[in-house]
Order: C-alpha cells, then structure tokens, then sequence
C-alpha cells in the first residue's frame, strides 16, 4: 500500500466519479479514458506488463475510441432538458453498496482461501503465451469464434442499413 | 576506438552521472536520457521539415524557402519563432479545458513511445520485457487526441477530419500489429532489444535482417503502408486534406497549439519509422559484417532518416486516395495479406534451412498478392477518358 498506489488509485477513483458526475456526455468519457489509464498504471505497478498494456492497448485504444464514436454518431452530446441525474438514486446507491461489500468480502476472503499463493508472482509473457497455448486453448478457441461472429454480424447490420437505405 | 565512437552516449551519460551524489544517480540517469530524447528529436524535426520543404519543391520543380540563411538553412528558427509569436486563438463556443488538453496528449503519447527504441548497442531508455506492445498501446492513445481536437473545435470541418482521421487510425492499427506480430513470432520476444540481437547476425557479409527473407519484406511493405496511414501521411492524409477540410481536426488551433501538432506528427513518423527500422531493417546492426566498426547509432539513424526521405518522395509522388478507397485497401487488401503473412511465416520457420522455404514461400505471397490485386481491381474499367461536362 505505498504512496504510489494511492495516487493511482486516486486516479482511477477520480476518474470514474467524473465519468459519472460530468454533465457533458463527451467529457464524461474522456474522463472514463482516464479512469481505464488509471487500471492499467495499477496492473503495471504490480508488474503485471502485458496485463496493463493490453488494458490500455484495448480499452484506451478501442473501448474508449468506441464509446466517442457511439456519443458522436448519436445525439447523445447535447445535455438533457430534464437533468442527467436520475430520481431513483437512493435504489441505485443501495445496490452500488451491497455489490461493493460482496466484492470486498470476497478479496478479503481470497487471503485464507488461497493460503499458498506469494504476493507478487513474476509472469513473463511466454508464460502466458504457453498457457493460453496449453492449458487454456479452449477458450482461446471459443474466444476467436465469438469474435468471428461478432464481425459477421458487424458487417450484415452495416450492409442492411445500406439495403434499407435505397 | 570504434568500441568507444560507439558506446560514446554511454560512455558521456555514466561520467556525468558519476559527478553526482549517490542517491540522486537514478533518478539523474533517467533524467538525463530523457533530456536527451526530448532535445534531440525536436531538432531533428526542425531538420526534417526543411527537409521536406526543399524536397517537395523540388519535386514540384520549385525551389523551396531560400530567404533565411544559406539554402534556407535558418528557416526552421524563423518557423520556430512565428509560432511561438502567434495569438493563441480558442473559438468562443469551443471546449476550452478539451481543447487545450488535445495537443498535449499527441506529444506526451509520441514522446512516450520513443522511450523503447532500441537507438544504439546499449542505448534503449528502459528494457521493458513487453516493449512493443508498450508502443503499440501508446500508439493507440494518440487516436484519442485526434478526437479531442477535432470535438473540441465545435467546427464540422474539425469533427469531419477527426472522424475520419480516427475511422483511418484504427483501420490501419491491426494491419500494423499484424505485420509486426510475424517478427514477433520468429524472435520469440516482444522485447525490441532482443529482436535488434536476433538480426545482428552476419552469414557471408550479408546480415540476417528480417527485410532480407519473404515474408519479412511482405511484413515491412505492409508495415509501411499501415505506417504511412497510420501518421496520417500522403497518400493517406485525406483527415488533413490542405484542399478539402482546410486543415481537418487542426483547423481552429493557432501559434503555439499548431506547432506542437505538427511536432507531434512528425515525431510519430520518427517513431514508427525507428519502430520499422528496428523491426525489419535490423535497428542499429550494420549493413555488411566488414561495417561493424561505424558507431550504432549512426546505423539506426541511417536508417531512421531513409525512411524520413521515403516518406517525403511519397508526398511529393502519390496522389491522395479517397477515404472509401483507403478504408477498402486496409480491410480488403492488406489484413487479408498479413494474415497470409504470418502462416507464411510460420511455414518458414518448419520447412528447414535450405532453398525450398525461399522458393515456397515467395511464392505463396506473389500468387497471393497477384491474384487478390486481380480480384480487386475486377470491377474497375480503365478506358479511354471520358468527359462529361454540365448541360
């Protein structure tokens, strides 16, 4: 818990506040953005490379990149008339609360589940390239054919807006 | 004494560090590297925009600026001084915190990404185990700077450029990682050092830079296009098209903003073309084994400034393609083609060590080449020009 973590996680904290608390829909994605760079600074400070790279490589590079186009495309960046904070936000704290204590006890719990695990294991990346070669192929496999149906579907919808367009 | 022209930046960084106190060595060897970078690569950049002004109008059979200096040699100082001089001009109903923010994220990104290259035997800023996708994933964050800008403007020109400039990036991101992951593959490491001491080998004089094998010059002609793009350079400079969208995304930035996305763009296209030197042509090893005694680093920005004076000819050559036909040629042509690339690549490395690999694996990538261009080009007639002109 040193001082560098605190000031990244006041980072990440930050950002995901202002990406809920921002009025302007665009800013509130940028400030999504920074709450991403935020995650991935905490994986590198735990030397997890390739994990934090890769979080920033897909989710600043694409996730984010992704989110402006839909607020761009739509007309979702013009502020609401009627306020951008919803009337039910009591229920929404309540649950935002039970979700957050589950998740806490379940990192608390991890301590005595799993008493054999050192605190910081070092992970190369042809580590992690042997075992998604290995031990975890079927899911590599299963993750490619979703991605190939997603690009499928990607393509059939843009080419019946051009259908439904003559 | 060729041992110590090479390691001279070495050398100079560990006696300076040496005069200081102990516990501030660290951190002042990280300093001073960083001063380094961050000094040398603008003014090579004032070099190069020189450059490419006295190469462009030459190539256009005009001379280029010759008022200030000697072949316009101080034309950059007068550049440098005009911009800094320039009112800073933010539109009324523009984003002024998004606004400001765009440019320095693009030079922060830039900057960032030259922490990894290789610049010389034992000249790499930090030896990360994962440089490359460091670079990569740094790459992507300068797409969201484009954004910025061209949002923030509250200008349809800008937002139209950055669209467009972004749809640009992103299409041409994979064929770019793509064409890289092949390297990757037969180094074994994503690391850029031990790629750069995977081609600094030497059989018969010649080196076994990645160039030099087939599916190494497909990798490096496909890196190249998806560079070229990726920069936002002529042929694929449609997002800052001078005669469409005034200047795209950077339309409403003035003086100093203005400059410091130029310096951004061009100091990416230093980046990447060291990232492709480094990749393909070998990084700082030399051309011929009886070269080994010229300094690295002279070798690496070699290489550097050739690709620099290869990008410039394309401006000067190529005219621009339309966004349609750059969307088509990332997705259609070039994608299907690494993806080639790298099963070739794969079959390179399992065929052995003779003739045969050459000989099958040119030709899996020229038939393939060949036929996609065929099936490409079927619906495209190129007749006798015809004119229609308005009633």
């Amino acid at each position: 818990m040193s001082g560098m973590f605190f000031l990244i996680s006041a980072l990440a904290v930050g950002g995901g506040l202002a990406a809920v608390l921002l009025k302007n829909t665009v800013h509130c994605a940028l400030a999504l953005t920074l709450a991403f760079a935020g995650l991935a600074l905490l994986f590198l400070q735990l030397d997890a490379q390739y994990a934090g790279f890769a979080q920033m490589l897909v989710y600043i590079g694409a996730v984010a990149i992704l989110v402006v186009f839909a607020i761009l495309l739509t007309r979702g960046s013009e502020t609401p008339k009627d306020g951008v904070y919803s009337r039910n936000w009591f229920a929404g704290l309540v649950i935002a609360a039970a979700v957050f204590a589950m998740l806490g006890w379940a990192v608390l719990q991890s301590t005595s589940v799993l008493p054999h695990e050192t605190a910081e294991p070092v992970v190369t990346v042809q580590q992690i390239g042997i075992a998604l070669m290995g031990r975890y192929v079927l899911p590599l496999e299963i993750v490619a054919l979703l991605l190939t149906a997603a690009t499928i579907g990607a393509v059939i919808v843009a080419m019946h807006e051009k259908e439904g367009a003559k | 004494m060729a041992e110590t022209m090479d390691q001279i930046f070495v050398l100079l960084k560990h006696w300076i560090v040496g005069l200081l106190p102990v516990t501030v060595q660290p951190i002042a060897s990280v300093l001073l590297s960083v001063v380094a970078i961050v000094g040398f690569f603008p003014a090579l950049f004032a070099l190069t925009v020189l450059l490419e002004r006295k190469g462009l109008g030459r190539m256009q059979n005009r001379i280029g600026p010759n008022r200030v200096g000697p072949f316009g040699l101080l034309q950059p100082i007068a550049d440098g001084i005009k911009s800094l001089t320039k009112e800073d001009i933010v539109p009324l109903s523009a984003d002024a915190t998004v606004h400001f923010l765009a440019p320095v994220v693009l030079v922060v990104a830039v900057f960032l990404g030259f922490a990894v290259l290789p610049m010389g035997r034992n000249m790499v800023l930090v030896d990360m185990d994962a440089s490359l996708l460091f670079y990569f994933s740094i790459g992507a964050s300068t797409e969201l700077s484009v954004f910025m800008a061209g949002w923030s403007s509250r200008n349809k020109y800008s937002l139209l450029g950055a669209m467009r400039a972004v749809a640009q990036m992103i299409s041409y991101e994979v064929p770019l990682l793509m064409s890289s992951v092949a390297v990757v593959m037969m180094t074994g490491s994503l690391s850029l050092v031990k790629i750069v001491e995977a081609q600094n080998h030497y059989t018969w004089g010649l080196p076994h830079w990645y160039i030099f094998t087939p599916w190494g010059f497909a990798g490096f002609v496909m890196f190249a296009v998806a560079a070229t793009a990726e920069t936002n350079r002529s042929p694929f400079d449609l997002p800052e098209g001078e005669s469409e969208l005034v200047a795209g995304y950077f339309t409403e930035y003035s003086g100093f903003k203005f400059a410091l996305f130029f310096l951004g763009e061009y100091l990416a296209m230093f980046s990447i073309s060291g990232l492709g030197a480094t990749l393909f042509l070998g990084g700082w090893s030399a051309p011929f084994s009886f070269m080994t005694w010229v300094p690295s680093w002279i070798w690496f920005f070699s290489k550097l400034m050739l690709s620099i004076i290869v990008f410039i000819w394309l401006r000067g050559t190529l005219p621009r393609m339309r966004q349609d036909q750059l969307m088509n040629f990332a997705w259609k042509f070039v994608l299907p083609l690494t993806l080639l690339n790298l099963f070739v690549a794969g079959l390179w490395r399992f065929l052995g060590n003779g003739w045969e690999r050459w000989v099958v694996c040119s030709a899996i990538l020229i038939v393939a080449y060949a036929a996609m261009g065929k099936v490409g080009m079927r619906r495209e007639h190129f007749g006798p020009r015809s004119y229609h002109y308005a009633e």
